[in-house]
């Protein structure tokens, strides 16, 4: 599979929004501002918190389709801001991780405290990065709960593209509000009046409303800080309250322990204070608190409406739950609404590409997933790939980042399995509801695919897909989404060139090779973004995999009625050529059931013998003939075939980038 | 002799193309390194001797003398011991050639390769058809009766019907000993690239299968005994030297990158050994010089990896491994013992590649042709 370096899937789950703006309104107390005191007092003592009172608070994030200028923009706003120095080195600050650097994405959101001066008065200006990308999305709305409002950027050149559409309306849900910024004007190609009659049209928003600026330059980056004041409202909270804090985010530091994102949304925080959290019921006392910028600055409290870190003792990822929230021991609040956790989409499997490998990646998955905690991890063992673990992912861009960042993060090189999705089975057979305890059950693994007989409905997973693409290449399109059993939601022109379609996809026909052949195809142009859209009804069938009749456990695959025949003789002719000829013929099928629904044949050996074995030939044969033995007790034996593990990670795994 | 005039397209052998050749230097040290290593191994007698390369035939008789004189002098030359020299069409004039049959050499192994010009050209050869004809016509002359020629098969582009019209030629053209060679495509060489790079195309497997055959089949129906993979004699001329590795004797390597396996009394061994000498000539010499042998690798071969080694080769030939051979390296465990009980060999006796009766162990005609795939399991079991 290639999800390209710039890909653009969005993973939406539908949550309750978070967004404070839906409990009612209370008027804090107004507090003199402070004055005098330097935006930035780095270097000068701990920063008083307390001189930001909530009315000088603004809360927001940058919303973008990939490479629209989210962190170029993030860089000039820390440069402005006097937060980082001005140099020509600030790129992608708030990009901390390589795998962010190298794709041009942001896997884990960073926040940053800016300090601004305002005709007058004195702002704190919180920039909670969000996820630019994404099967992140539940990310983004962990940021978005800290938030009262977004910039959305749009590539003056590229316009609206499909995630753009996603982060739009993830922002417009949570009743943010939104200031529309058209970036990249100083481009040749920038024809920013059609970007903005593209999000008048599409978003509701006046054309005089966009921002036109060059992030690279820096061009009217101030008016966006100006807008940012003008436009987002404070948070709606009071210092005199008691404290009641959302858990946003956490990472895990080596040395410290849990960092955990923290929002305040009324009371205070400081060293000493004995602190609860509302889900978990754990009671610990605060270490630490401070703000981002963008690196941890400690502070002697945090108050009402401000947004920073706090470090209390914690020694796993989770006992800090994202979406949880805190209050002061004997203090107990009504807590926020939480975060359901994400659910993993999309499932592979992992192996070591050397089993005497396993105990080191086995190390090196707990130590990512301590700052992952959306991978889910189940041990699974293969009976050709030996042990390992089927992982869970958020979507496939999640995936690969994964991957790559075990790569890049730990040197660990893995097999990692084409990726399947969850489906479900309605059970109707009462043995089998007694046996699992329940009507419905969720299959992870071809092995636990009941029996039609006992199913009175498969289900599979959907996606609503949006695509936004030029208009030449509409009908490719269409033909593709087709081929892929989607089904047309919507189809609109965004400007006069430009369409944007919606459609409903099984989720399994896009993770394979979906956004590859839709780049391919539309010259790179057509921009993909999906969000979950449910369960639907599928016509699912068991494939199995047989080798000379014996069938072949770790290649049964659960597919659609319609592709079993085509994905049944592809992997048919894949085995082919990756199973070594041996002594006799084998039969390679595919099999629904009983019935035979491809074949290929792997002729017999007739020749195998090395020409020349002479005196000075002996010892380079023995070598080869020694190896090739030591090779035969590690291969996989099937009825008398044998399979070595390299053919079945050919035939398994994924395919590389292309 | 490790020189070659010219580097054939297809070879990765231990061969050097060098403007000019210290010849007397050269003989110097394959004396030295001979009389060294026969000592070493205290050997005795000496039933067989085999100039290989590069190409021997592009030494001159007198090194070929020298060599074997002294054989002669540090063991003793049994009497009807083999003397065969490889030569090459363009390097055996009937002068030449007497001057060696002078010199001791009793046999002649002829590389033709192939009797067509424009394979021989895609070879790389330095001669053509006709002078591969002619070189053979004049050693039958002078080794009647003791010269074999080479050929190979499954040349880029060659069909099964070009295959047999050589092997035709052939026919008409030898005496009474052919090697017919599979062509490998060995990395690093020329051809290799060509193929790899899709200038020239690959045979299939099928079509190597069937020339093998065809070679069988034709060389078969005109008398001749295929006692080993590649090797076909007929009138009884086997090349008693190359059987001696198929058997596990005992030989010594002498020259640039020689194996040989032997016991080195002299040190009071008993164990076999495994010995390789320098590969690069002029480094081989300097150590020849200073220590009278050039040998770079040594290592001792235990029981198990001299009957691993004996399986690999003995079940190359017609005969296999006799219960007499076997027990020569097993004393106690018979070849009954390890390949009669249930298990990889018996499975593959019964699908019919294997033969294990009173004379020994050994190939089925069918089994021979893909012995390679035998091998693995045989030796798994041999380990338990």
């Amino acid at each position: 599979m290639a999800l390209a370096g710039r890909a653009a899937l969005l993973w939406r789950a539908r949550l309750p929004s978070p967004c404070p703006a839906a409990a009612p309104l209370c008027c804090p107390a107004w507090l003199p501002v402070a004055c005098g005191r330097p935006y930035s007092s780095r270097g000068k003592g701990k920063l008083d918190m307390s001189a930001y009172p909530v009315e000088s608070i603004r809360n927001f994030s940058i919303i973008a389709h990939v490479d629209h200028g989210k962190s170029t923009l993030a860089d000039r706003l820390l440069e402005i801001t006097g937060t980082i120095s001005k140099t020509d080195r600030n790129e992608q600050v708030l990009d901390k991780l390589q795998v962010e650097r190298e794709r041009g994405i942001t896997v884990k959101a960073q926040s940053a405290s800016l300090f601004y001066n305002h005709e007058g008065i004195n702002y704190l200006l919180n920039l909670i990065d969000t996820p630019g990308h994404v099967d992140f999305s539940y990310e983004v709305l962990r940021s978005l709960s800290a938030c009262q409002g977004v910039i959305l950027v749009v590539d003056a050149n590229e316009g609206i593209q499909a995630q753009t559409v996603a982060n739009f309306y993830l922002a417009f849900e949570a009743q943010l509000s939104i200031i529309p910024v058209i970036n990249k004007i100083d481009l040749k190609n920038a024809n920013p009046e059609r970007v903005e009659k593209q999000i008048e049209k599409l978003f509701d928003i006046p054309t005089d409303e966009c921002i036109r600026i060059s992030a690279k330059q820096g061009t009217n980056v101030e008016k966006v800080l100006q807008k940012v004041i003008e436009k987002i409202p404070p948070p709606q909270c009071n210092t005199v309250d008691p404290l009641k804090a959302l858990v946003f985010d956490s990472t895990f530091d080596h040395y410290r322990g849990v960092i955990a994102n923290i929002a305040l949304f009324g009371g205070e925080i400081a060293k000493g204070q004995k602190i609860v959290f509302a889900h978990s019921k754990k009671r610990y006392e605060v270490n630490e608190v401070g703000i981002l910028t963008p690196n941890e600055q400690p502070t002697h409290k945090l108050c009402a409406g401000q947004v920073g870190y706090l470090i209390a003792g914690m020694k796993e990822v989770t006992e800090a739950q994202i979406g949880d929230t805190l209050f002061l021991y004997k203090q107990p609040v009504e807590p926020l609404p939480g975060f359901k956790s994400a659910k993993p989409m999309v499932y592979a499997g992992m192996y070591p590409v050397d089993q005497t490998e396993y105990n080191n990646l086995k190390s090196a998955l707990e130590r990512l997933t301590l700052n992952d905690s959306s991978v889910t991890i189940h041990c699974d063992s293969s009976l050709a790939l030996g042990a390992g673990w089927r992982l869970g992912f958020l979507g496939l861009l999640h995936m690969e980042v994964f991957n790559q960042r075990l790569e890049q993060e730990y040197n660990m090189s893995v097999v990692l399995t084409a990726p399947t999705v969850p489906y479900k089975a309605v059970l109707s057979s009462a043995k089998l509801k007694k046996e699992y305890g329940k009507n419905q059950i969720t299959i992870i693994n071809p092995a636990q695919f009941p029996d039609k007989l006992s199913v009175s409905e498969y289900l599979e997973p959907t996606v609503l897909g949006t695509i936004v693409t030029p208009h030449e290449y509409i009908g490719k399109i269409i033909t593709l989404c087709q081929d892929r059993r989607a089904v047309q939601k919507d189809m609109m022109y965004i400007d006069e060139n430009r369409v944007m379609l919606k459609y409903l996809f099984p989720l399994n026909e896009i993770v394979v090779d979906f956004y590859d052949t839709l780049k391919s195809l539309s010259s790179g142009y057509a921009s993909f973004d999906y969000e979950d859209a449910g369960y639907q009804s599928a016509d699912l069938i068991k494939m199995d995999i047989l080798l000379n009749g014996n069938p072949v456990e770790e290649l049964a695959t659960i597919i659609h009625n319609d592709k079993a025949y085509a994905a049944g003789k592809l992997l048919c002719e894949r085995l082919k050529e990756t199973i070594p000829r041996q002594l006799f013929e084998i039969a390679i099928q595919a099999a629904i059931g009983k019935k035979i629904i491809a074949r290929e044949t792997l002729k017999a050996y007739r020749k195998n013998v090395v020409a020349k074995c002479y005196g000075g030939d002996i010892t380079r044969r023995m070598k080869l003939l020694k190896r090739q033995a030591e090779g035969k007790r590690l291969m996989r034996k099937i009825g008398n075939i044998e399979v070595p593990r390299d053919a079945f990670i050919r035939v398994l795994k994924r395919e590389s980038d292309k | 002799w490790p020189y070659c005039r010219k580097r054939c397209s297809y070879c990765n052998f231990n061969t050097y193309v060098v403007p000019a050749v210290d010849e007397a230097a050269v003989r110097a040290c394959l004396v030295r390194e001979a009389q060294t290593l026969l000592r070493l191994g205290r050997v005795h007698s000496v039933t067989s001797v085999f100039f290989g390369g590069g190409t021997p035939s592009l030494a001159s008789p007198g090194t070929v003398a020298a060599v074997l004189e002294a054989v002669a002098g540090a063991a003793s030359l049994a009497a009807g011991a083999e003397v065969t020299l490889e030569a090459n069409p363009s390097s055996t004039s009937t002068s030449r050639l007497a001057g060696f049959r002078a010199a001791g050499v009793n046999r002649l192994s002829i590389g033709v390769q192939s009797l067509d010009d424009a394979e021989l050209r895609m070879l790389g050869r330095e001669h053509t058809a006709a002078e591969a004809q002619k070189a053979v016509e004049a050693a039958r002359e002078l080794f009647p009766g003791r010269t074999s020629i080479d050929l190979l098969f499954g040349l880029p582009g060659q069909s099964r019907d070009a295959w047999a019209q050589r092997l035709e030629a052939a026919l008409r053209l030898c005496d009474d000993h052919i090697s017919v060679y599979q062509l490998t495509l060995e990395r690093g060489t020329a051809l290799a690239a060509q193929v790899r790079g899709g200038a020239l195309p690959a045979p299939s497997p099928d079509l190597l299968a069937d020339m093998y055959h065809t070679a069988h089949s034709v060389l078969v129906a005109a008398g001749f005994r295929h006692y080993e993979v590649s090797n076909f004699a007929r009138k009884g001329a086997l090349s008693s030297h190359n059987l001696s590795y198929w058997r596990g004797d005992q030989y010594i390597g002498v020259g640039p990158g020689a194996h040989g396996r032997f016991v080195l009394r002299s040190e009071g061994g008993c164990r076999r050994e495994a010995r390789v000498q320098t590969l690069e000539p002029i480094a081989w010499m300097r150590e020849v010089q200073s220590q009278g042998h050039g040998t770079r690798t040594r290592a001792v071969l235990s029981p198990l990896e001299q009957l691993e080694e004996l399986l690999a080769l003995g079940l190359r030939t017609d005969e296999g491994i006799t219960h007499e051979c076997w027990g020569h390296f097993s004393p106690q465990l018979s070849l009954q013992a390890v390949f009669g009980e249930p298990g990889e060999a018996r499975a593959l006796q019964e699908e019919g590649w294997l033969v294990l009766d009173s004379s020994g162990l050994r190939c089925t005609w069918a089994g021979l042709a893909v012995l390679d795939s035998l091998l693995p399991d045989l030796l798994l079991q041999l380990q338990r």
